[in-house]
């Protein structure tokens, strides 16, 4: 079992290992290099989580009494705005497939770098370009873009919001939508032709299996959006009447072409976190995913579903069928209920180690579950009129993305060491963890109660009643105290810089990442193993404990050791 | 049966919405209890207590079988239910006792088809839709300008009020009394202000009111109130917070 490294393959114009190029600020601004742009991608994305925390953090402060003060009914409209459109258009997304994806997915494949290196580097800087075109909206006359992050016509037509802040608003989720579109493109080609030989597509990661299908649905999504916002500026700017009655438009075609994009969008944002979840469930269980090619399919159900249930956002319009729209946003729970069960069955009779990111893996799948099971009420047309637009939707929502958080703390944790070569401390991750997750289940909970109460969402103001003011503080604490989960993370990166050296593989992990070193050379390789499997990593350390058939036991191990094909 | 943070409400469909709501909740109660259960007990009982390697299994299609299927079977079950209280309560059983009611930044109209009554009123002027108790209520919802959203909690039931779309449904409330509502749908600055109320009476009580309307004195009056709100809202009495302390 010596010879089992392959020579590298570049695919490049006969690159040398050793890289010469610019060092420092030059280095950021020119590089192409995948895990550069990454990198820019993780600390870009990271400080919009941060800002758009703020923003909820004053909303919440706003909400802390019934005739809160502390902001003007103009203003709470511009933070709720921009607190969605930062953690959803800035935050969220960026962070799982600019981020994350960029940084881990060549790698994981054995691939030097992405397809299409130049793209990858426009890619980040219209991602940035348009985080800063929206944020100028706060520093103009009228102030950031103030009707909801759906902007629905013809609320943000000219007439009834003028100004330039929607229009920055616009003009950047432009620019971040190319951004996603180019990326998404760059990822496709990058795991379609820069697989390393033996990489057979059903040896390849789960992580990287869900960001080609998150990638595919990108394609598939954001040009309707682009579409769309083109739209709703012909109507501000061009006299066009496509969502506005007075010219013969229809207002509702907006959310048609909204949650045509928008619902995918939540698969988007969720499957690269799934994907994360599954990698460290398994490495912490010391056990292959369970279910592998069951949860890919489990996959490629959720996204092609995805697709067919956004008028489950527009029931309550009285303009769409509902039963369709209904039985396909049920469903969803299936193929989601698998990979649920996968997760457990992964740990099933592991060993499971409780490092901060399996620790924060564990927080998601917690949380995803309530947010999943009340996801499953909102399918329900009578259920969603019920509850549209109340505190139980956002509630609902915040679970999520919240689980979400969590998942993507679990990728720092777990693949941060790869990228910088040093560990985080770990007693601050455990403090982190227990603050987020505590922290997002006392700030979710009481507005569950709210909504059902009838409380409805994007109010400044809320009626006297002492049970109201009472929930609605205790929700407030939780959102600080999440906020105080994420002062100890930025703690924790200045204390742990450069102190604790990772080392290649630190969690005897399972993929091609752990390989090679950290951070991995500039073309990400010196050497790789033979990929006879979905894990050539474990399998190089551990021949001897290789994947079991079912109904096959584990007395299999003193059988004489047979060729892995 | 515990009401899972929901209540029956006071119409006919409210409270079959609630039955459904149940449903649902023993449904997400299930599933959910067994699933934490499943993973407090992986998560504890395999916990690491040393380096060595578990048994590497990765399959186990019937188990994967049958954790595909019962879903598939709760979820048709749960879209059934959903379907029964839906056919219910998007069915427009014959009346004749309709309302027009009309969204506009920010405030509520509600006129009688048939008679002189009209209610208007902005913000937290909080105009009251008057309606007859156990009887069959229709109503055509539009709007003026924006998107806004007819809430009455009592009711659980909301619907957009759309520009260029007449939505139409049917109320029957069981009881009488006085119902908070406002609008859920964003729809600009005063939209957290953007009240009314619903005040179901007797049928008695209801002719009653509605002939109130005859009297062309009163009608003046409504027209001038109609003027007093335009100008209250144009000096920002509904920006003050003083305003805005109303019941539920």
């Amino acid at each position: 079992m010596t010879d089992v490294l392959e020579p590298v393959q570049h695919q490049g114009h006969g690159d040398h290992e050793e890289h010469h190029g610019p060092t420092g600020i030059l280095n950021w601004l020119t590089s192409t290099d995948h895990k550069v742009i990454g990198l820019s991608y993780t600390v870009t994305s990271v400080i919009m989580l941060v800002i758009g925390g703020l923003f909820a953090e004053i909303i919440r402060a706003q909400l802390a009494s019934p005739n809160g003060n502390l902001v003007s009914l103009a203003q709470y409209n511009e933070l709720f705005t921009m607190h969605g459109s930062v953690m959803i258009y800035l935050f969220a997304g960026p962070f799982a497939f600019g981020a994350l994806a960029n940084i881990i997915v060549p790698i994981q494949i054995g691939a030097p770098d992405m397809a299409f290196p130049r793209l990858n580097a426009l890619s980040y800087w219209l991602y940035l370009s348009g985080a800063i075109t929206m944020l100028l909206g706060f520093f103009t006359a009228g102030g950031a873009a103030n009707f909801g992050w759906v902007g629905y016509a013809p609320l943000s037509n000219s007439l009834n919001t003028p100004g330039a802040g929607a229009d920055l608003w616009i003009g950047g989720l432009l620019l971040t939508g190319f951004s996603a579109i180019f990326t998404g493109v760059n990822l496709v080609a990058t795991i379609f032709y820069l697989r390393a030989p033996g990489m057979t597509m059903f040896r390849m990661p789960i992580f990287t299996w869900n960001m080609l299908v998150t990638a595919i649905l990108i394609l598939l999504a954001f040009p309707v959006l682009t579409a769309g916002l083109i739209m709703l500026y012909c109507d501000r700017h061009f006299g066009t009447h496509i969502f506005s009655v007075a010219g013969g438009g229809v207002p509702v075609l907006w959310q048609h072409i909204f949650w045509f994009w928008g619902h995918p969008e939540v698969y988007i944002l969720a499957l690269p976190f799934f994907g994360m979840v599954t990698e460290i469930i398994a490495v912490f269980s010391r056990k292959p995913v369970f279910g592998y090619k069951g949860m890919i399919f489990a996959t490629l159900t959720i996204a092609a579903l995805s697709l067919g249930v956004w008028a489950h956002h527009m029931f309550t319009t009285g303009v769409v069928l509902l039963p369709f729209f209904s039985i396909m946003s049920l469903l969803i729970a299936v193929p989601t209920g698998i990979k649920m069960f996968n997760w457990i069955g992964t740990m099933w009779r592991g060993q499971v180690w409780f490092s901060t990111a399996m620790l924060m893996a564990l927080g998601f799948l917690f949380t995803f579950l309530i947010g999943g099971l009340t996801g499953i009420y909102l399918a329900s047309p009578p259920l969603d009129f019920f509850t549209h637009d109340t505190y139980f939707v956002v509630a609902h929502f915040h679970s999520v993305v919240m689980a979400l958080v969590l998942a993507g703390m679990a990728g720092l944790y777990y693949w941060g060491p790869k990228i910088t070569g040093y560990m985080l401390n770990e007693p601050l991750g455990k403090a982190q963890f227990w603050l987020l997750f505590l922290g997002s289940q006392l700030f979710t909970f009481p507005l569950y109660i709210l909504g059902l109460d009838g409380m409805a969402r994007r109010m400044a103001l809320y009626p006297h009643d002492p049970q109201w003011k009472m929930l609605n503080d205790l929700s407030s604490v939780g959102a600080f105290v999440i906020g105080l989960s994420t002062v100890i993370f930025v703690i924790n990166v200045v204390v742990s810089w450069k102190k604790y050296p990772a080392g290649d593989n630190p969690w005897d992990a399972h993929t091609l990442e752990w390989f090679t070193t950290s951070p991995p050379p500039h073309h990400n390789f010196y050497r790789l193993p033979q990929i006879r499997s979905e894990r050539p990593t474990w399998d190089y350390n551990h021949p001897e404990h290789r994947t079991l058939h079912h109904g096959e036991h584990a007395a299999a191990e003193h059988a004489p050791e047979e060729a892995p094909v | 049966m515990p009401s899972f943070g929901a209540h029956a409400g006071v119409t006919d469909s409210s409270k079959s919405v609630f039955h459904l709501w149940q449903g649902f909740s023993i449904a997400a109660v299930i599933i959910g209890g067994l699933t934490v259960l499943l993973m407090l007990w992986a998560v504890l009982r395999y916990r690491r207590r040393g380096d060595a390697i578990p048994p590497q299994h990765q399959y186990h299609l019937p188990l994967e079988i049958v954790y595909t299927v019962v879903p598939i079977l709760v979820v048709f079950g749960l879209f059934a239910a959903t379907l029964v209280v839906e056919n219910k309560e998007t069915s427009n059983p014959k009346t004749n006792v309709t309302i027009d009611v009309n969204a506009f930044q920010w405030g509520w109209q509600f006129t009688y088809p048939g008679s002189n009554a009209l209610v208007y009123g902005q913000t937290t002027q909080s105009p009251e839709m008057v309606m007859p108790v156990n009887t069959n209520v229709h109503i055509n919802l539009t709007s003026t300008d924006v998107i806004h959203g007819f809430y009455v909690r009592a009711f659980n039931f909301s619907r957009y009020a759309l520009p260029g779309v007449d939505n139409q449904f049917t109320i029957r409330a069981q009881s009488t009394g006085t119902y908070f509502g406002q609008c859920t749908q964003l729809c600009g600055l005063y939209h957290s202000l953007m009240f009314f109320r619903v005040k179901v009476v007797t049928p008695a009580q209801y002719a009653q009111w509605l002939d109130t309307f005859n009297n062309p004195a009163d009608a003046a009056k409504a027209a001038a109130a109609v003027k007093t709100t335009n100008e209250e809202l144009a000096t920002g009495v509904a920006s003050n917070p003083s305003n805005t302390k109303f019941g539920r």
